[in-house]
């Protein structure tokens, strides 16, 4: 079989970051910027937001003080790529924070590591006094500092982790207004995922065009995947976006592959149905780097009703469709399950998964039923029978 | 700053409003209600409950319209199918994890979430229950906490944090675990909890009420060996109104009739020792002057007063290095306790064994307070049970008694005479005006120089008021306070007593006398007040109260001829031996959590 997967080796390369930012700090803050805008970069965290367009507003507000965080608080089920990236290339996250403080005019920068992470904390200590080191001889004025998180999934999404760094309590802000215009304590700040820095490094680096040629019109550049589940091929791998899923399951499969969560708790199960039609990117089904391949050894009830405990865990709790419907969620599919319920439950089910998309306060909320409708729509008789 | 109009069509219906406006308040002003629970107008934006979502067209989600300012050209739709059914979902969604016992709710028929299940008729049950059942907190003599009622709308949190600089109530876990909790969900007793009770006005559902008395005081007033004494405080009579329908209003005659038939034995009045308090405080806070600057002693100024038993807890827990400062003057409620339980008794030849005080007050920390071990000067508890205007409320409805017919009666004598300046206690500002009316007439035997009295510089509902009265042409026993300009200060609601005792404590301000009340706009917005509260309701009683003040004959506490024979017959002056014994306390300080 034609093997149709690219495989990229961008992120993890080994380059001389010095040079890079010595030429970039030359350059102007609109000139940086309009490269990552060129390049289609987008955030790599999974909600794919335009880089190029976040650090633009951050630029433009007026503010005694700006600042940088780098959100590695990794909590997205399946995800492990970003402790890769920080293990193996630290000094290309602390490069790209750098340059995006150029850009959007901070001199403060922090690394938001999530609580499970701190074994990292000592080798990026020495990573960052060295990092400073540099900056002094390229006379740059950039701090970064480490917070670390204590466990919360909702510290991922960027308000609330902001609440958490201020000392607060993790839970979601209302939005507007956006962090670019008050972020970290009411400051202007660009928040942006490990991968998207190292990858803003990289088209400093080359400039857009090498990157802009890769993947789809949609989804442009690669992407370091972190493949687990029913796969002899578990691990961390950089590929070109834009691919099928076919064409993945071909690569990563056991030859038995059932059903593929996309991009965690929060993403979306493709039955094999649709592996052809399915496109891996921002067009298609968006990752933040999670794929998750279950066999057919798997029941998809067991499989929903984990996602489900894990959200009416994690979700912080202060809006009210989240944390009910959460809860309704998986009450709802175990008396379905027993007979409580009718199965036609689940079609009143669903009508509270659109609600909770809808009106939820943040992006966990709204995503939460991803799984659930996503599940329920490919494997309904699993579910019920 | 100026303002920028923002144009947008609620439901196809043009407006132009303030930019920075809420999608919530643009819409009041076409007189579209979008239903809240989270939101109060005292509070800073929360926007969790999601029961205000609206649609805004070309937006993929249902923003929040009490989070959500305008912008220009929006286009929202507040009843639309998909905010129908969004709605209809989050209030089933809250009623899921609702114990929704109301028919024997003590918030049924006031509860906001109660009124939005009636309004959209969530009849069947469409989802699974998932309430967990625990048991209420019933260790504050005067607030109860019961989770099972609590939808998670932080009201209690923003209120305990942001107006009253407390923090007791916080919120503890996550996900479905998430609730209203305390330091290490201690009882409410037992943590830095002033029983202020703004919690409760705030509180859309019965997870927080004040712990009720009602049923013990209608036993005592049955039980025929006991001779049932009431007394009424002064922001009740401007409130109790409200309880039936009539908004804030000037009732002190209706009320006194009502209590009359409830079977009240006899019905008198804090502002009676309201005015004993200004002589008592007065006097203390000469006494302080003159050993500051006569004697050259070390007294603790500024004074401050001690009318407001939450501001007193406070102070105990947060400035417990501040505890000399304070007035050792009871409060009104606890001069009168033992006052009618010794003089009172006396004078209608009752034993005190069978007496029975009812105090009814606006506030919640009152019950905490008559519990104080330090509250039984007459060797009896002085004040047997303390009731919230709400509960008066309630005991005239279920006595049948149709509130709005009575006709007005006067208070029994004696402890029933008061003053103008008595009444105004109820007030931010009041406690400060009665007593510059007394003092500055005692030290230089004129009036105020304030026309017709009302000293406007301590009144309002800002924050922290300012002011300074020159005191000249003194009496010669007065000598050394000629010239002085006497400075005071007054704060209402506790974040804005902790900003003016920081301001004292780094030395950035300086002042001879301090009014605190712990509740925003003082006690009429006391924590045992008619709910709903906001500035507008609040605004409208202290209205009441003033025209009240203005309609007494005698408007001076030193005026008061009950105050007079009390000095004459029995106390004998001020700060006296007797006085010391029964109308002076002490405080303790307390750990801050």
């Amino acid at each position: 079989m034609e093997n149709k997967i690219k495989k990229v080796d961008l992120i993890f390369e080994k380059i001389d970051y010095v040079e890079i930012l010595d030429r970039t700090f030359k350059r102007t803050q609109d000139e940086i910027i309009l490269d990552i805008i060129d390049s289609g970069l987008r955030g790599r965290g999974g909600a794919g937001f335009p880089t190029g367009l976040k650090w633009k507003f951050a630029k433009n507000e007026e503010s005694d003080q700006k600042y940088v965080i780098c959100n590695a608080d990794e909590g997205e089920p399946g995800t492990f790529k970003d402790r890769e990236i920080l293990t193996q290339v630290p000094e290309k996250v602390l490069a790209g924070m750098a340059i995006c403080g150029k850009a959007t005019g901070a001199n403060e920068g922090y690394i938001y590591l999530r609580g499970e992470y701190n074994f990292l904390l000592p080798s990026l200590y020495k990573v960052i006094e060295e990092f400073h080191a540099r900056l002094k001889e390229l006379n740059f004025d950039f701090t970064i500092r480490i917070k670390s998180g204590s466990g919360a999934y909702v510290c991922g999404e960027e308000t609330a982790l902001m609440e958490s760094m201020e000392g607060k309590r993790g839970e979601p802000r209302n939005k507007p207004p956006f962090p670019t215009t008050a972020g970290y304590l009411g400051k202007p700040t660009s928040i942006n995922n490990v991968e998207t820095l190292v990858f803003a490094l990289m088209i400093a680096k080359e400039g857009p065009s090498q990157f802009k040629e890769m993947g789809t019109f949609d989804s442009r550049g690669s992407k370091v995947f972190s493949v687990s589940g029913d796969t002899p091929k578990a691990g961390i791998y950089e590929l070109e976006l834009g691919m099928s899923l076919e064409d993945f399951v071909n690569e990563f499969g056991d030859g038995d592959t059932k059903a593929v969560q996309i991009g965690g708790a929060s993403g979306y199960c493709v039955a094999r149905k649709h592996f052809k039609e399915t496109v891996i990117g921002f067009e298609g089904i968006p990752t933040g780097g999670s794929m998750m391949l279950f066999n057919s050894t798997r029941s998809m009830y067991n499989i929903l009703t984990d996602y489900l405990e894990f959200f009416e865990e994690e979700s912080c709790g202060q809006c009210s469709p989240c944390r009910v419907g959460c809860q309704q969620l998986l009450k709802g599919i175990e008396a379905v399950k027993k007979g409580i319920k009718p199965p036609a439950y689940l079609d009143d089910l669903q009508k509270l998964s659109e609600t909770m998309k809808l009106a939820s306060k943040c992006g966990l909320g709204q995503s939460a039923p991803n799984p659930f409708n996503s599940i329920i729509n490919n494997f309904r008789e699993e579910i019920i029978y | 700053m100026s303002t920028y109009k923002v144009n947008l069509k609620i439901n196809n219906l043009p407006v132009s409003v303030d930019e920075g406006t809420t999608i919530l308040d643009a819409a009041k002003q076409l007189n579209f209600k979008i239903p809240t629970l989270c939101h109060h107008d005292d509070l800073c934006v929360a926007g969790n409950c999601r029961v205000c979502v609206v649609e805004q067209v070309g937006n993929r989600l249902l923003p929040a319209a009490c989070a959500t300012p305008v912008s220009e050209g929006m286009e929202i739709l507040t009843n639309s199918m998909k905010v129908r059914q969004a709605r209809k979902h989050v209030i089933e969604l809250l009623l899921s994890e609702h114990n929704a016992e109301c028919t024997i709710c003590y918030k049924n028929g006031n509860c906001e979430l109660q009124e939005l299940s009636n309004e959209y008729r969530t009849g069947n049950k469409l989802f699974l229950d998932v309430k967990k059942l625990r048991a209420a907190d019933i260790s504050s003599p005067s607030i109860e906490k019961d989770d099972t009622k609590c939808i998670r709308c932080q009201r209690c949190v923003r209120t305990c944090t942001q107006l009253q600089a407390v923090s007791a109530l916080t919120v503890a876990h996550k996900g479905k675990d998430m609730k209203i909790s305390t330091f290490l969900d201690k009882p409410m007793h037992d943590v830095v909890c002033t029983n202020c009770g703004q919690c409760i006005n705030r509180c859309p559902t019965a997870a927080l009420v004040e712990r009720n008395y009602i049923d013990q005081v209608f036993d005592a007033i049955y039980d025929p060996k006991k001779f049932v004494v009431v007394q009424t405080a002064p922001a009740t009579r401007v409130a109790i109104s409200e309880e039936f329908g009539m908004g804030p209003n000037r009732s002190t005659g209706k009320m006194v009739a009502a209590l009359r038939r409830l079977g009240f034995d006899k019905v008198l009045d804090t502002d009676f020792t309201a005015d004993l308090t200004i002589m008592e405080e007065g006097t203390e806070l000469l006494t302080r002057l003159k050993e500051a600057l006569v004697d050259g002693k070390e007294v603790a100024l500024p004074m401050m007063t001690s009318c407001s038993p939450g501001w007193i807890k406070f102070q105990e827990h947060i400035f417990p290095d501040m505890l000399d400062n304070l007035s050792t003057c009871k409060s009104p409620q606890q001069m009168f306790g033992p006052l009618a339980k010794t003089y009172y008794a006396e004078k209608i030849n009752k034993n005190p064994a069978d007496m029975v005080v009812v105090s009814i007050m606006p506030c919640t920390a009152k019950k905490y307070e008559a519990d104080r071990p330090e509250m039984r000067g007459s060797g009896y508890k002085d004040v047997d049970f303390v009731l919230t205007t709400r509960e008066m409320g309630m005991m005239i409805k279920q006595a049948g008694i149709d509130f709005g017919k009575l006709e007005d009666e006067k208070y029994d004598s004696i402890l029933g005479e008061s003053t103008g300046a008595a009444v105004i206690f109820g007030a931010t500002g009041g406690v400060m005006e009665a007593a510059l009316r007394t003092a500055y007439e005692i030290v230089t035997g004129r009036e105020v120089p304030f026309a017709n009295l009302n000293i406007k510089p301590v009144r309002g509902m800002e924050g922290i008021k300012e002011a300074a009265v020159k005191i000249k042409d003194v009496k010669p026993e007065w000598s050394f306070l000629e010239g002085v300009e006497l400075k005071v200060a007054i704060a209402h609601g506790l974040a804005n007593a902790k900003e003016l005792m920081n301001r004292i404590k780094d030395g950035t301000a300086n002042y001879h006398f301090i009014e605190v009340m712990a509740c925003p706009s003082g006690c009429i917005g006391g924590g045992g007040q008619p709910i709903p509260t906001n500035m507008e309701i609040r605004k409208k009683r202290a209205a009441a109260i003033y025209e009240e003040d203005e309609k007494m004959v005698l408007r001076k506490s030193h005026e008061n001829p009950e105050v007079a024979e009390i000095y004459k017959s029995f106390l004998h002056k001020p700060l006296g031996h007797r006085s010391h014994d029964l109308l002076h306390t002490h405080y303790y300080p307390k750990k801050r959590y």
